[in-house]
This record gives structure tokens, sequence and C-alpha cells, in this order.
């Protein structure tokens, strides 16, 4: 076990003594994890597993059924870009493999420096300025692809 | 009871009796694949679909009960289309190499394409390649041959317990693997392989080590080994499956034939060995329970000196030593059969026959996936100085070797094992059941505590199929409390009974537990044949007591060979040496060494 390996925050640790003894609770608890953490990491899933009783090859397979759940630890900023209906047809899908060339990374990977990573979403609610990509908080609507460059290279410098 | 017709077949059934229960007792066949009956219905297939006469809906019959007064309808044209279309659309995402498939044959998938004559393949291929997980060394993962039926899932999780496997993404991604991806040896698997068992295709099968085997019968010159082979009980008993004949047949005679013929040296019986198991366990427990009547039982049961816990099983070993480790002390220290049979061969036969023990190549025949991972689980597997067992093949493998050497198996004549290692007692045979165990080690501790024979040696309430049973045996005064459990599933519940009377400062509510990882004990063995069902383990277990009652000798330690091997070599037991080659120890586990 490497459950040792990670601490808890006491407001995490007494949730999870709560939604533990609960039927259902799996998910609630995944949820402040991820909170805390960013993602889930394997040391948190096992230290659930060991509190709850809950086998870890079933918090797995709820962490894998649900793309919300992470495994790793995302980037310093988090781009999303939205596959949702709209955004999809306006071409949203050429500028999520644009940032990943720019950023050359992978799904589910994080760029060397550790400042970005890029997940696939589905609909930010904003159609109306689709396509639509999301950094940390910040909305960007009717993209194209040649903007991209020098959006990112402002976060690169903050 | 609730009447129901099945294409007007009238029948009536219990309540809740699903459709497919009630066409199973109306002798119409409803072609399945996902379901098992084993396990819980899924519904992940769509195969076994049926109509209910006055409505065009498809229902699952595994999974959908019966109504009083419903005509089910299981065959019309528009219901084997559709079940050839699930077919077809399985076959899409499924590789075609069933000619090198460990299944090719005896693949569920195979058989309901052959049956529902599919010719072409409609649908745009799209095969997985996920790399295959070999790292057990007893199963073989291949994920790409994966249906997503879920029966393993099932079985690891809720017959087992053990929570290895699980469906891990959605949709296109979705694969059976062990939590966040790490390989099965480094998750809480316990080999006992009724993954594979319940495997409808090749997606999860024993590692076959028969060249292993192959090459060491072949050897010559200054490289020749003198090949010695052990057969388990419950081997014996299912072998005929493989060869057309019904589940039970006990050829045991012709087995030991067979293993001449295909050029074995010497020919032993696991049987033997487990006499010798029965002479160390029992000593074990007729020494516990007279430590314990000195001390207390609450003190015996604080100390972990009882109950005292059967060890035989290797798929139970290694969930103990990773989910129950505070149970360690509990445990027998004896050895299995196969191992006792290993160290024996390498030991007192080889000095016995004048044979270097470097030159002996030991291989086991079991009923089981998770033997070739206890011959070499700790540095006791080589007692001998030696690997005690070199490889163990499972009875799917045997069956193949005997294929392949062109035996003719069946009409082959009876021979005898060789002595002093072969001839057993009915208690050595009859621990290929749940609850046989016991009742080998009943019967002798009888004999150990009173020095008296027992005029019935058939303790009739050990035997049976239900998951957990007790026992209460009087001998000598002393009521003897045991408990039986059998398949991984059924254990936590009288294991948590002793941590709790242990926690309470109670006596042990038994004195005596034997646990058998797989459902029925060894003869519903993860390496067995495939298709056991209750109907088939009961075959194999009728098979396993009615050998036990045509042997002349029905206790172990009227033996005449292991008095002998005790006269000659090992002492009385419990010995310094049959310490040393006989027994072994547990250590705890963690549940997932990545």
């Amino acid at each position: 076990m490497i459950a040792g390996d990670i601490e808890f925050s006491d407001e995490l640790q007494s949730y999870i003594d709560e939604w533990s003894k609960k039927e259902g609770g799996l998910v609630m608890m995944l949820h402040r994890i991820q909170n805390e953490f960013g993602y889930v990491p394997r040391a948190a899933a096992e230290k659930l597993s060991l509190i709850s009783g809950i086998p870890l090859a079933k918090i797995y397979g709820v962490i894998t059924f649900y793309h919300f759940f992470k495994t790793t630890k995302p980037g310093k900023h988090r781009i999303s870009v939205c596959m949702g209906t709209a955004c999809y047809l306006k071409g949203s899908q050429e500028l999520l493999e644009e940032i990943r060339s720019i950023l050359s990374i992978e799904p589910d990977e994080v760029t060397d420096d550790g400042l970005f990573s890029v997940d696939e979403v589905r609909c930010l609610g904003c159609c109306g300025l689709a396509p639509v990509i999301m950094i940390d908080d910040e909305v960007y609507g009717k993209l194209t692809k040649e903007q991209l460059p020098d959006i990112i290279a402002k976060y690169r410098s903050l | 009871m609730v009447n129901v017709k099945v294409n007007g077949i009238p029948i009536q059934v219990a309540e809740g009796s699903t459709m497919l229960e009630a066409a199973k007792k109306a002798h119409v066949k409803i072609p399945t694949l996902c379901y098992n009956p084993d396990l819980s219905p899924w519904a992940a297939c769509g195969i076994c679909v049926v109509k209910i006469e006055g409505s065009n809906k498809m229902l699952r019959s595994c999974c959908t009960p019966v109504a009083e007064g419903m005509n089910i309808i299981t065959n019309d044209p528009e219901l084997v289309q559709t079940r050839k279309t699930v077919i077809e659309l399985i076959l899409s995402t499924h590789p075609n190499d069933c000619l090198a498939c460990p299944r090719n044959q005896a693949c569920e998938l195979q058989t309901l394409a052959q049956e529902f004559g599919i010719r072409e393949q409609p649908y745009t291929k799209m095969v997985r390649d996920i790399p295959l997980d070999t790292s057990t060394g007893s199963l073989i993962l291949n994920p790409s041959k994966c249906i997503r039926c879920g029966r393993c899932v099932e079985v690891c999780q809720q017959m087992q317990g053990v929570w290895a496997i699980e469906f891990l993404g959605r949709g296109e991604s979705i694969r059976i693997a062990p939590a966040a991806d790490v390989k099965l040896g480094e998750s809480p698997c316990i080999k006992c392989g009724q993954c594979s068992a319940h495997c409808p295709v090749g997606a999860i099968y024993e590692n076959d080590q028969t060249n292993l085997v192959w090459d060491a019968l072949m050897k010559d010159g200054l490289d020749a080994k003198t090949c010695a082979v052990q057969i388990a009980p419950a081997v014996r008993v299912a072998l005929a499956e493989s060869f057309g004949l019904p589940p039970g047949t006990d050829l045991t005679g012709k087995i030991y034939t067979a293993l001449r013929r295909l050029g074995f040296d010497a020919v032993f019986d696991t049987n033997f060995s487990a006499d010798l198991t029965i002479m160390e366990e029992g000593t074990e427990l007729v020494h516990r329970l007279t430590e314990a009547l000195k001390g207390g039982m609450q003190q015996a049961t604080a100390d972990h000196s009882l109950p005292l816990i059967t060890s035989c099983c290797p798929s139970w070993v290694d969930y103990m030593e990773k989910y129950y480790p505070d149970m360690i002390p509990n445990f027998s220290t004896a050895k299995s059969p196969q191992q006792m049979m290993g160290a024996m061969i390498k030991t007192y036969w080889a000095e016995k026959a004048k044979i270097d023990p470097a030159k002996i190549y030991s291989v086991s025949i079991m009923p089981c996936t998770a033997k070739k991972f206890e011959n070499s689980r700790d540095e006791t597997m080589y007692s001998s100085g030696y690997k005690d067992v070199d490889v163990t093949l499972t009875t799917r493998e045997f069956a193949r070797m005997i294929k392949q050497a062109g035996i003719d198996f069946l009409n082959l004549p009876d021979s005898e094992p060789d002595s002093p290692l072969g001839p057993y007692s009915g208690a050595g045979v009859i621990f290929g059941a749940t609850g046989g165990v016991m009742e080998a080690a009943l019967r002798t501790a009888y004999f150990l505590v009173t020095k008296e024979e027992l005029k019935d040696v058939n303790f009739t309430a050990v035997r049976g199929l239900s998951g957990i049973r007790e026992a209460t045996v009087h001998i000598n005064g002393i009521d003897l409390r045991v408990a039986v459990a059998h398949q991984m599933g059924n254990i936590a519940t009288v294991l948590n009974e002793v941590r709790r009377a242990r926690a309470e400062g109670r006596e042990t509510p038994w004195h005596f537990i034997e646990v058998m990882a797989c459902r029925g004990g060894c003869i519903g063995g993860g390496g067995q044949p495939y298709g056991a069902t209750d109907e088939v383990r009961k075959l194999r277990i009728r098979g396993i007591y009615d050998h036990d009652e045509k042997r002349e000798y029905r206790c172990s330690h009227d033996n005449p060979f292991i008095k002998q091997v005790y006269e000659e070599f090992l002492e009385k037991p419990g010995s310094h040496k049959a310490h040393e080659l006989l027994h072994t120890h547990y250590r705890e586990k963690p549940l997932y060494l990545k």
C-alpha cells in the first residue's frame, strides 16, 4: 500500500468519514478528492479504499467510467476544448489538434514544464460563441486556429 | 408455483424463475452467451432474447421472471435474425484467429457462430490491439479477445471476493483490467483461475507449459532426466470429460498407463502425499487441541493456536496472506500434497532409487492454475535443494498432451501407480472435494486421540455443496467443532466470526476450518475441463466418494506405505526432518505490488 504517502485535509477526512458509511457515496467522495488534489492520485484512491472498505478495483471502475475524474495531475493551466455539437460543427476538432500540436502533447499528457494540459469537454454552455475553449476560468469564443499561439503564449508568461 | 407455456408446452415453475429456467425445464434450449448458471444474470449480450405471445417486444430471458399464464416464444425467424446480428456484431470486434486460439473447439462464441451459420462479416472489423498480460505465470489475459460479457469480473468480485479485475473505461475503450491498469501479477489476483474457467472465449486462459514437459521427456544422453509425475485427486474424475465421457467417470487406472506411455519413468499419486498431509496436519491439530485443553479455549483463541485452518489450497493461502494476514498463526504449516510429493520425490525416492536429484524432473498434473504459482511461491518449495516440483500442468493441458501423443486413452488398459509414493487410502482421494480434507483429518485425528479405529469413517455432515457447513464431532469426550467453506467469497463470514470471538475474548466458534478457493473444492478447480456447473460438480464429487468407498484403506494412518515412509525416512509426524521437508511458513503480502 502506498496510502501512507498522502495527507488528506481535515475537511476532506471528515467528509470521507461521513460519506463512506453511506450507500452510493463513492462518487461524492471522489469529487472532494479531485477538488483537493486537482485529480485522483493513486495514493488517495488507495487511502479511500482503506478507509471505506470499497475495493480499489471498484474505485478505478468508477474513476475511469466518468471522463470528469482524472488519474493524472493536470497542468498549471487547464485548457478545455468544447466538443459539444455546435462547437464540433464549427471546427473544434481542428482547434484541439492545433493546441496539442503547439504544446506537443498527446491526450492525457501534461507539457514537460507542467504548465498545460488539455481536456475535451461537452458543451460549456455558450454555443452562440462556438467554437469555444476555456483556459482556467477564461472563455475564448469564435476562435480560429490562427489565434491560438498568441493566447497560449500569454499563459506561458503568467 | 407459476403456470406458463414455452412454445406452447405447458410447464410449472417456481415463482421468481426466469424465462430461461422455465425453458430449460421444458427441454427447450435458448442460446446464451454471457449467462452462466454460477453467476447472477448480467444481460450483457442479448443472445437469449425471447418474446411473449401477443407482443413483439424482445425480452432477455436470462433475467426476466416468468408471470402466470404467459406463453414464451423462444424461436421465430425474427428472433433468429436478431441473435445472428448480435453474434455478427460481437465478431466484428473479435480477432479471426480461431485456429491458433487456446479455446479453439471449446469456445462458446465459436459454437454459436457455427450453430447460427455465420458465413459473412457484414460489419467493419474493429479489433483492439491490447498487449497480453502474462505476469502471473498461471494465467494469461488477452484483452483483445474479450467480448465484454462480464463473467470474469462477476466471478472475481462476487463468487471469489478477490476484486483483482474490473471493467475499466467505457464505450469503445472498455477493458478488463486490475485497478489503475497494473498487471494481474501486481494485483490481488489469487491465481484460482475461475475467470479462465468461466470465460466463454480465449480472453483468459491457463499458461500452457506442456512444451517444458515434452522437452524434459525428450532429453537424451548426458542431459537425460528421470521424469517423475504425480496426479492430483480431482483430475481423475474430470479428465474423462475431455474425451467425451460424463463428469465423474473415474479413469485413474488409464491415467497411470497414459502417463507411462507419454514417457514418464515414475508415476506417483498425489493421493499418497495427501495421506502424508493428513499425518502432519492431523498431528498438528491434535497437538494444538491438547495444548488448548490444558491452557483453556479462550487463551488458545486469543493466541491464534485455534482454530487450525487448512493450507492445501494455494489460492486460499495467497488470499489469506493478502486479506487476512492476522490469521497466519492459525494456518497449518503443513505444505500442500503437491509440494510434499515434490519434496519426497527429490529426497526419499531419489535416495531409494539411487538417482541424482539434480537429474530428476518432477511434474505435477493438477486441477488448478494456482498450483503453477505455488511450486515457486517461496524458498520452502525448494526444500530438497532443488525445485521440488519443476512444472505443473492443469487437467486441460494434460488432456492435450494425451491427444498430441495419439494415445487411444479410453481403450488403455488400467495400471497401478509406482511404489512407495503411489498407493493411497480413501482419505487421500477425498482431498479433491470440498470437505474432503476435513473428513480425512477427522478420520485420523480420531485415531490419534483415541488409539481406536472409527466404526463408520463417513462424516457426511461435512460433505455437499452449500457454501459453509458446520459439524460437531465427539472424540473421547471432546466436542470438536469444525467448519468447511468453499468458493472464496464465502470465507469472509467464517473468518469474521473468528475475529469477532477473538476481539471479544470469547472461545473460537470452531476448532478446525477447511477452506478451498474453488466452488466444490478442487474438482471445480480453475484448470479443470470447461463447463463446470453444480450438476457437473456433483457428479465429479460422487466420483471422488465412490473411489474412496472402494479403497482397501479408508484412513491415511492405515496406509502401509505411509507407515513405511515414516519408518524408513521421516521418523514420525512433526519430526525435525518432516518439518524441513513437509512444512512451510507464511508472510503478510500487500494487495498491490505496484
